[in-house]
């Protein structure tokens, strides 16, 4: 683990189970829709965030309730690490009507309003400006809020990226932006994609803060959080961490992986944050054994209780097509 | 070109934008005007000088060349809590825009199940007649007018101009407003009786029996030009102003085509696909067993609109073929 020289992080034997655990929870949770997938319960395109689990777990430890958060269609894991019920999050990917958007969006929409979840942005790069937006709002009208953005390296090749990383250091806007740098956008790598593959300098270049990161470590990134939200809801403008992580996974459930080696999948699969996270908390005596077995035998139980949930939900009836599209009139 | 007949004060359609610009800005503290050269420059058309002095530059917020990152700042800051109104400086450039208006504005509704509604207002100019070429004078506004979730109004009045905009951001869903590049000189006479207006309902600007001219904005005016030289040649046409483009008010334009028989649409959008067309589709849908003549259509040419007067001209509706469609119609 990394060295926590930030006073803020304190490595209790409480917060360490925690961390563990909420990896856990996401990788048994996507472990899980892969299999429902292959059932054909959870159809359209699933993204697995297997492998990146502890960039949304470390992120979200520095954000407080009234915080805002802007993910992509890779965002499963950020709804659960932020605090949405694992069995509306089940629900949204069966599409059903207890899903936290209705199951209108699924996997790729999940939106929230009481923990300020934004989505669920399928567009690469959509969500930039989104998230720059709630930022002026919370600044125009003097809350001390951050809006936390997360997306792919992919989207830094985008218009929207760069228009957005110009307005919100322009107006010093408190944004964090988080660029989960798994190395390839779908089949497509980060050498052959860009002129520039230390991302975070691009954000530099917008004279932002901005940091690399190592996204597979867990405390690594919650430290990094921690000390980046700090700045931003001390005034002073938006931070960039660039956290440099893998998908263990292929890109969606249509991806033969033809662009990447068996072998370096493997020696990624090697720094696994979970794995990483157990080894150290067992040899430095946060964890014990029986904690682990407890751990998990919890993040069963949590998911086993999600499936029953989302399988008992009813589907949206067909009445409500049309029900979500405009705001109805407010009674008069 | 006059704005309306009825007595009440002369003021420019410019000014009418203004005035409706200054009024919401003084009541609402949650609204700000963003956009390329709003403060400084006073607005690409003039309609937002002065307004920077009064408001200063949080509330007239001069933006860099960023079309999808402002429009995009602009639904994140509705989301929010704040009342952003929008200006692109012509539709032409909203292109750079499309994903955030189509993608992010009108989705988010429908994706969250109802959680999260944007009330943002976009306003944009649009149309052909300055000379301005193929990349400064197109009119999209039916392509806007194709997407469920957000509404699309063209005030072609003076009083339009200076009353939508407040009903506008009473919404809880986007507004886009579509200011005609040739009716800012334009002088009416404003009518108070109509504070406030709905943004709905389209409006019979001109009775009569004999045919139905329907169209709106920039055309209202030729429109009307063409029916007072029907009525020297002894044809009543009766002239229907739609201001709302989505949703149409099919209400009003059954009512009358039932009564006068007969229908031509005038529309500066290319024929093919235009919203002339969908609403030709939607008499014979509705009105085909009352129709004593196919529903004709005066459309702009299929040709990016070219810089030469006369070849601008050529490719836009005009009135004479105005007349010539309605006496056709007419059969006289
Ligand atoms: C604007 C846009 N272009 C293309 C796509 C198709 N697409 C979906 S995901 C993806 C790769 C994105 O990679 P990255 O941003 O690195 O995120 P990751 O999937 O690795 O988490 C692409 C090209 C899209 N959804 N949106």
């Amino acid at each position: 683990m990394s060295e926590t020289s930030d006073p803020k992080v304190h490595l209790t034997r409480s917060h360490v189970r925690a961390l563990y655990q909420e990896m856990l929870r996401i990788r048994r949770f996507e472990e899980k829709c892969a299999e429902l997938y292959t059932q054909e319960k959870i159809r359209g395109f699933l993204h697995l965030y297997i492998g990146e689990e502890a960039i949304a777990v470390g992120v979200m430890q520095a954000l407080q309730p009234l915080d805002a958060v802007v993910a992509t269609y890779r965002e499963h894991g950020h709804a659960l690490a932020r605090g949405i019920e694992m069995g509306r999050v089940m629900a949204e990917m069966l599409g059903r009507q207890d899903g936290c958007s209705r199951g209108h969006g699924g996997s790729m929409h999940i939106f929230d309003a009481a923990t300020r979840f934004y989505g669920g942005n399928a567009i690469v790069g959509g969500g930039l400006p989104l998230a720059v937006g709630l930022a002026l709002a919370d600044r125009m009208q003097g809350r001390p809020q951050v809006t936390v953005c997360f997306f792919g390296e992919g989207a830094v090749a985008e218009g929207e990226f760069h228009e957005s990383m110009n307005l919100a250091a322009l107006w010093q806007l408190p944004v964090l932006f988080v660029c989960e740098n798994n190395l390839y956008a779908m089949g497509t790598a980060l050498a052959i994609s860009e002129s520039e593959t230390d991302i975070h300098r691009k954000a530099e270049s917008y004279r932002m803060p901005a940091a690399a990161v190592d996204g597979m470590d867990v405390v690594a990134v919650e430290t990094a959080a921690r000390r980046a939200v700090e700045a931003i809801r001390g005034g002073a403008g938006p931070v960039f961490l660039e956290c440099r992580t893998y998908r263990f996974r292929a890109h969606s459930m249509f991806d033969a992986q033809l662009y990447r080696s068996k072998d370096e999948i493997e020696a990624w699969k090697a720094k696994c944050p979970i794995e990483h996270l157990r080894a150290w908390a067992l040899q430095a005596g946060s964890l014990h054994a029986e904690d682990l077995t407890a751990v998990e035998a919890d993040v069963l139980a949590e998911l086993d209780a999600a499936v029953a949930f989302a399988e008992a939900s009813p589907w949206e009836p067909v009445e409500r097509l049309l029900a979500d599209v405009m705001t109805p009139e407010a009674p008069s | 070109m006059s704005g309306t007949s009825a007595g009440g004060a002369e003021i420019t359609y410019r000014d009418a934008v203004r005035e409706a610009l200054r009024e919401v800005l003084q009541q609402d503290p949650r609204t700000f005007l963003m956009g390329e050269d709003v403060g400084r420059y006073g607005g690409c058309y003039a309609v937002s000088k002065g307004l920077l002095d009064e408001f200063g530059p949080e509330r007239i917020r001069d933006t860099p060349l960023s079309e999808a990152g402002f429009v995009g700042a602009g639904i994140g800051a509705a989301l929010g809590g704040m009342r952003p109104i929008v200006e692109v400086m012509t539709v032409n450039f909203s292109m750079l825009c499309l994903d955030q208006i189509l993608n992010t504005a009108a989705t988010i509704r429908h994706m969250s199940g109802g959680q999260f509604s944007v009330p943002l207002v976009i306003r944009m100019a649009t149309g052909a007649g300055r000379q301005l070429a193929a990349q400064h004078s197109h009119s999209l506004e039916n392509w806007y007018a194709h997407i469920p979730g957000i509404r699309v109004v063209a005030p072609a009045t003076v009083t339009d101009a200076r009353f939508m905009l407040r009903t506008a951001l009473l919404d809880p869903d986007p507004v886009l407003i579509f200011e005609h590049v040739m009716l800012y000189n334009m002088t009416g006479s404003l009518d108070p009786a109509a504070d406030p207006v709905d943004i709905d309902r389209a409006a019979v600007r001109r009775p009569g029996r004999d045919v139905t001219l329907i169209t709106y904005g920039g055309s209202l005016w030729k429109t009307l030009v063409a029916a007072t030289e029907l009525a020297g040649q002894g044809i009543e046409a009766e002239v229907i102003d739609l201001r709302s483009l989505r949703p149409l008010d099919d209400a009003t334009i059954t009512a009358s085509v039932r009564r006068t028989r007969r229908a031509v649409i005038v529309d500066e959008g290319w024929r093919s696909g235009s919203l002339a067309a969908e609403i030709s589709a939607r008499i014979v849908e509705q009105c085909f067993w009352s129709l004593d003549a196919p529903v004709g259509r005066v459309c702009s040419a299929e040709v990016p609109i070219p810089y030469p007067k006369h070849l601008e001209d050529a490719a836009l509706p005009q009135t004479p073929a105005i007349v010539a469609a309605a006496r056709s119609v007419v059969g006289r």
